[in-house]
C-alpha cells in the first residue's frame, strides 16, 4: 500500500482526489489533460493485488464471490444429499470430512446445522451482496457516469480487503475443532449465545460474528463510497435523470446497506458480549440440560430480532435493487427499445429503499410480538408489493414490440423476471400476519425467498457479468455455453424450488436434518429426492459457467469493437481495454438519457451524441 | 471410491464434451457472421420460451396433483379455516397476476424475438399505465390487508373464558405439557427450582400446583377453546401443529399464548383421511440445535367422553415424583393464600 503512494510515477493519485476530478468535470475541455495517464508502470502488486483501480477492484469482489458461490453451492448440494437420501450412507463424505462428523457416511445433525449455516451466510453476504453490489457497483459506477475513478480510491481498495479478511475468517471457521457456527445464519440467541447449546454455538460462532463484523465494515466503505461518486462524480451533463437505472439501484441499495447494517454491527456486538464477558442483552433466566441455571437475567432474546432484522430485511433489497438496475439496465439494451416507464423506475426503487426500512418486524409475526404492531408490518409489507409490481409490469412492457435479442445476459434477464414474480406473489402470503401463522418458518419460506431474491439476484449477476464481460477482459464468454448455463439452472431452478411451496403447506419446517420421524412431514421422500437431484445437476451447471468465465478470459473470442451490444451508456465509449482512469482523453459529456433506443429510426443514439435540432428530449 | 472415480471421470467427459460441442458451435456462429447467426439464436430461443411457458404450466400442474392430498389443505381448528379462506383468496388473486404476467413475459419474449431489419417501437413511457397498475395492486392489497387483518385480530384476540389451559415448555429435544389439574389453575413456576426430577421449576408451595399433571402427548377436547401457554427452558424453539393452523415461538423468559377450537377429533381424522394411523403431530420450527427434527408429539383430539377418560387416568406430578422423596420436605404447602391464588383452588385446601 505504502508502495503505491510513493511510487513516483504514479501521476494518477493525484488526479484521483475527489477535488480534482470535480475539477475535471466543471473545466472540461478547457484543462489540459495529462496525457498517458492509465501507462503509467504498475507492478503485480499494485495492479493486481493492492489495487484501487475501481475495475480490478470489481473484478476482485466478481472472482472471490465466485469462488464463494461454488462453496456455498456446494454446501447446499451436501445438505440436500442428507434431505433427499437420508437412508443413503456416503462414504466419500467420510473420507473427506472426518468420521467426527460424517460417522460411517452418514452426516451428523451438528455438521448439517453447520451446512446449511455456513450456505446461507455465505450466499446472503459474500455472494449476493459482496459479489452483486462489489462487483457491479464498482465497475458501472466510474464507467456510467464519466469518472476516472470512485471519489476514494483508497477506501474503496480497504473495502475489499476487509471482504477478503472476513472470507478468510470464515473460511478458517471450517476448520475448527468444534466446525464452523451451526446456529442458522440468522444466529438467533440463546442458542448462538450460550456455547453449551449446540456444538455450532462453540468457536465458530466466534468466528462467525467476527467474520461478520469485519464483512459491515467492508460494506460501510463500499457504500459510503459508491454514494459519494454517485453525487459528486458524474460528468459533464450526467443529470440524476440520465444516470442509467443501475446507477439508480445501486444508489438505493448503498443508502439501504449505509442505514441498516451499523444495527447489525450493534446486535453482533452485543452478542459477543452475552457470549464472551457474561452480559445478559439477549439472555434471561435460561436452564440447560446438563449444565444447569445460567446466570444471565435480564435480557430479551427478541431484541436481537428487531436488531437483526432491521438489517436482515433492507438486506435482502441491497441484494436485488441492483439485480433490478442491471435487469433493467440489459433488458433495453437488448430490446433495442427505451426502458418502459423510467421516472417510474426510479420512483419505484425509491419507494422500496424506503419501505424496505419499515417492514423488518414482518419475519416475527409468530415470535410473542404483540399483533397490534404485527399488523401496522403486514400493511407496509404489502405495500411494497405495489412498487415491486410496477416494475414487473414495466419491464414486461419494455419487452412489448421490442426486436428482443437474445444473448445468454438477455436470457437471465428475462428468466429473472419469471422468477421475480413467481417468488414475490408468495410474498404476499407471508407478508400477511394470518396466513404467516400456517407457512412460517416452512418450505414455502424457503421456496418463497430463494426464487425472489436467491436466484433471481444470482440470474441479475449472471446477466451483469455475460454482458459486462467484454468490458472487463476484452474478451467474450461462450454464448453456446451460456444458452445451456441458462437454460439448465432456468428449468433446475423451478424443479428445486417449485414443489417445496407444497411442502410448506404441508408444515414441513425448515431447517430439519430429517423427516423421517414426522408424519405429516415424511410423505414427500421421492420429490425430495427430485429436488436433490436437481440442485445437483443446477451446481454442476454452474461448474460450466465457471469454466466458461475463466477459459474465456484468457482464451475467450477478443472483442473486435468498443461498442458491441449497440449500447448508449458512457462504458462503452472507453477502449477496449481501459487504462486505469478510464477515458484516454478528456471525459464525456452527456446530452441526453440512456435509453435512446429505435429513436427516429435510428437503433440506438449514445448519450455522448448532442440532442438534434427538432427532436423531442426525453430525460 | 472406484465409483467416485468413475462418476468424476463421467462428468469430466461430459463436461469435455459440451465444451467442445459449445466450442465448435461459437465458430460456426463466426463463419456464419453476426447477423445471421443472431437471427438464428434468436429465433431459437424465442420458441424455447415459449415452449417453456407450456412446459412450465404442465410441470406445475403435475406437481400439484403429485402433492394435492400430501397437502394439509383442510385445517382441523376453526380459526384454521378462517386461515383457509384468508390463503385461498389470496391463491386466487395472485394466481390470476401469476397466469397473465407468465402467459405475457413469455408470449412477448415469442413474439418478439429479434430478426434483422425489425425495427423496435420507440414508446418510453404512459403515465396513465402506470397509474392504472399502480391503483389495481393498491385496490387489491387493501383488500388483501383488511381480510387479513381482520382474521388475525379476532385471531390473536382473547380467548373464551372457559377455555381449557394446556402449558407446552420446549427444552432441547422435547417438549413438557402441563395441565392444570381438576382446579383448572396452573401452580407457580421459579426459575431457580428447575432441577432434573422438576424439569419446570414448580413450586409445589404453592396449592394450585398440587394437582398439576404432566402428560407425554398433548390431549384436546373437540369443540372446546384450548389456551396454549407456551414457554421455553433454553433456547428458542416453536410451537408448530400443521393441522391446527398454530405456530407461535417458545421463547425463554417471555410467555406466548395461542388458543385454538380443534374441530376434528383424532378418529375423525383418521375416517375421513383413510389412514388407520393418522396422528396430529406437533413439530418444532424454529432451529434449537442438533435435534430440532426430533421435536415432535403426537396430538390427540377427543370427544368429551374420550377426554374425561384420559383425564381421569392422569396423575398428578406432585404425587408420583415429588411426594415421598427427599424434595418433598422443600416444599411445605403455602397455606397463606396469596390474593391472585387464593379465590381459586378452595377445594385443595383443608
Amino acid at each position: 500500500m505504502s508502495e503505491v503512494h510513493t511510487h513516483p510515477h504514479h501521476v494518477n493519485e493525484e488526479q484521483l482526489t475527489p477535488y480534482d476530478s470535480v475539477h475535471f468535470q466543471d473545466a472540461q475541455g478547457e484543462i489540459h489533460e495529462p496525457e498517458h495517464h492509465h501507462e503509467h508502470e504498475d507492478n503485480f502488486i499494485t495492479k493486481y493485488i493492492f489495487s484501487q483501480d475501481h475495475k480490478m477492484i470489481a473484478k476482485q469482489f466478481l472472482v472471490t464471490a465466485i469462488f464463494w458461490a461454488m462453496v456455498g453451492g456446494l454446501l447446499s448440494v451436501l445438505f440436500r444429499l442428507q434431505i433427499g437420501f437420508p437412508d443413503t450412507s456416503f462414504p466419500i463424505l467420510t473420507s473427506i470430512f472426518g468420521s467426527h462428523w460424517v460417522p460411517n457416511g452418514k452426516m451428523t445433525p451438528d455438521f448439517y446445522n453447520m451446512l446449511i449455516t455456513m450456505h446461507g451466510t455465505i450466499m446472503v453476504f459474500f455472494v449476493l451482496t459482496a459479489g452483486l453490489s462489489g462487483t457491479f457497483a464498482n465497475f458501472l459506477i466510474p464507467l456510467q457516469l464519466g469518472a476516472r475513478d470512485m471519489a476514494s480510491p483508497v477506501l474503496n481498495m480497504l473495502s475489499y480487503w476487509f471482504f477478503f479478511a472476513a472470507g478468510v475468517v470464515m473460511f478458517i471457521s471450517f476448520f475448527l475443532p468444534s466446525g464452523a457456527s451451526g446456529v442458522g445464519w440468522t444466529a438467533y440467541p440463546p442458542l448462538s449465545a450460550i456455547k453449551e447449546a449446540a456444538v455450532g454455538a462453540e468457536q465458530g460462532a466466534d468466528f462467525w460474528l467476527m467474520s461478520m463484523a469485519l464483512f459491515i465494515i467492508s460494506s460501510l466503505l463500499g457504500g459510503l463510497n459508491y454514494i459519494t461518486t454517485i453525487m459528486n462524480l458524474r460528468t459533464k451533463g450526467m443529470s440524476m435523470l440520465r444516470m442509467p437505472l443501475t446507477i439508480w439501484a445501486i444508489l438505493f441499495a448503498s443508502v439501504l446497506g449505509l442505514l441498516s447494517f451499523p444495527v447489525l454491527l450493534g446486535a453482533a456486538i452485543l452478542l459477543i458480549f452475552d457470549r464472551t464477558l457474561g452480559t445478559s442483552f439477549y439472555l434471561h433466566d435460561i436452564y440447560i440440560s446438563g449444565i444447569g441455571q445460567m446466570e444471565h437475567s435480564g435480557g430479551s432474546a427478541i431484541l436481537y430480532q428487531h436488531l437483526f432484522w432491521f438489517l436482515g430485511h433492507p438486506e435482502v433489497y441491497i441484494v436485488i435493487l441492483p439485480a433490478f438496475g442491471i435487469v433493467s439496465e440489459i433488458m433495453a439494451t437488448n430490446s433495442r427499445k427505451p426502458i418502459f416507464g423510467y421516472r417510474a423506475m426510479v420512483l419505484s426503487l425509491n419507494a422500496i429503499c424506503v419501505l424496505a426500512l419499515l417492514v423488518w418486524a414482518h419475519h416475527m409475526f409468530v415470535s410473542g410480538m404483540n399483533p397490534l404492531v404485527g399488523s401496522v408490518f403486514v400493511f407496509l409489507t404489502l405495500l411494497i408489493a405495489i412498487p415491486s409490481s410496477v416494475k414487473v409490469f414495466n419491464w414486461i412492457a419494455t419487452l412489448w414490440r421490442g426486436n428482443l435479442h437474445f444473448t445468454p445476459a438477455m436470457m437471465f434477464c428475462v428468466g429473472f423476471v419469471s422468477l421475480f414474480i413467481s417468488g414475490g406473489l408468495t410474498g404476499i402470503f407471508l407478508g400477511n400476519s394470518t396466513i404467516d401463522i400456517e407457512v412460517h418458518d416452512t418450505y414455502f419460506v424457503i421456496a418463497h425467498f430463494h426464487l425472489v431474491m436467491g436466484v433471481a439476484a444470482f440470474f441479475g449477476m449472471f446477466a451483469g457479468v455475460y454482458h459486462w464481460f467484454p468490458k472487463m477482459f476484452g474478451r467474450h464468454m461462450s454464448t453456446t455455453m451460456g444458452y445451456i448455463h441458462f437454460w439448465i439452472t432456468m428449468i433446475g431452478s423451478y424443479c428445486i424450488f417449485w414443489p417445496q411451496h407444497y411442502m410448506g403447506m404441508s408444515g414441513m419446517p425448515r431447517r430439519y436434518f430429517t423427516n423421517e420421524a414426522f408424519q405429516t412431514f415424511n410423505q414427500y421422500v421421492g420429490m425430495n429426492e427430485f429436488i436433490t437431484i436437481s440442485a445437483a445437476i443446477v451446481f454442476l451447471t454452474q461448474l460450466m459457467f465457471v469454466f466458461n468465465f475463466f477459459h474465456s478470459m484468457f482464451y475467450g473470442r477478443k472483442v473486435t469493437e468498443k461498442n458491441p451490444w449497440r449500447s448508449t451508456t458512457l462504458e462503452w465509449t472507453t477502449e477496449i481495454h481501459p487504462g486505469h482512469g478510464n477515458w484516454d482523453g478528456p471525459l464525456p459529456e452527456v446530452h441526453r438519457w440512456p435509453y435512446d433506443y429505435s429513436k427516429d429510426g435510428e437503433d440506438f443514439i449514445p448519450q455522448t451524441e448532442p440532442i438534434r435540432p427538432g427532436e423531442t428530449v426525453h430525460g | 471410491m472406484s465409483t467416485t472415480l468413475l462418476v468424476l471421470l463421467i462428468l469430466v467427459a461430459f463436461g469435455t464434451i459440451i465444451f467442445q460441442l459449445s466450442k465448435a458451435n461459437d465458430y460456426i456462429a463466426i463463419l456464419k457472421g453476426a447477423d445471421q447467426a443472431n437471427d438464428e439464436s434468436d429465433n431459437v430461443n424465442g420458441k424455447l420460451f415459449f415452449l417453456f411457458l407450456i412446459v412450465f404450466f404442465v410441470f406445475i400442474a403435475w406437481t400439484t396433483y403429485d402433492s394435492w392430498h400430501k397437502m394439509v389443505l383442510t385445517a382441523s381448528s376453526v380459526h384454521g379455516r378462517w386461515i383457509d379462506l384468508n390463503f385461498n383468496i389470496n391463491m386466487l388473486f395472485t394466481g390470476v397476476v401469476f397466469v397473465l404476467t407468465h402467459i405475457l413475459l413469455f408470449y412477448f419474449a415469442f413474439k418478439y424475438r429479434g430478426k434483422k431489419g425489425k425495427v423496435a417501437y420507440y414508446y418510453p413511457e404512459n403515465n396513465k399505465l402506470e397509474m392504472w397498475w399502480t391503483i389495481v395492486p393498491a385496490v387489491v392489497l387493501t383488500i388483501l390487508i383488511v381480510f387479513g387483518l381482520y382474521n388475525w385480530f379476532r385471531i390473536t384476540g382473547p380467548a373464551p373464558e372457559d377455555s381449557h389451559i394446556v402449558e407446552l415448555t420446549g427444552k432441547q429435544f422435547n417438549w413438557m405439557v402441563r395441565y392444570p389439574g381438576k382446579d383448572g389453575v396452573l401452580g407457580k413456576r421459579e426459575f431457580k427450582l428447575i432441577d432434573e426430577t422438576n424439569g419446570l421449576g414448580i413450586n409445589f408451595s404453592d396449592p394450585n400446583s398440587r394437582d398439576d399433571f404432566m402428560a407425554n402427548e398433548i390431549h384436546f377436547e373437540v369443540g372446546k377453546p384450548v389456551v396454549l401457554k407456551i414457554g421455553s427452558r433454553d433456547v428458542i424453539h416453536s410451537v408448530g401443529m400443521p393441522h391446527f393452523r398454530v405456530k407461535m415461538d417458545a421463547v425463554p423468559g417471555i410467555p406466548t399464548t395461542f388458543w385454538l377450537i380443534p374441530t376434528e377429533t383424532t378418529d375423525e381424522m383418521r375416517e375421513k383421511t383413510g389412514n388407520p394411523d393418522f396422528v396430529y403431530e406437533l413439530a418444532c420450527d424454529n432451529i434449537c440445535g442438533k435435534g430440532h427434527s426430533a421435536m415432535r408429539m403426537v396430538v390427540v383430539v377427543d370427544s368429551h367422553e374420550q377426554y374425561m377418560k384420559w383425564l381421569r387416568k392422569q396423575k398428578s406430578f406432585y404425587d408420583t415424583q415429588i411426594k415421598g422423596t427427599d424434595l418433598e420436605s422443600k416444599f411445605a404447602l403455602n397455606t397463606v393464600n396469596t390474593p391472585e391464588s387464593g379465590s381459586q383452588n378452595k377445594s385443595l385446601n383443608p
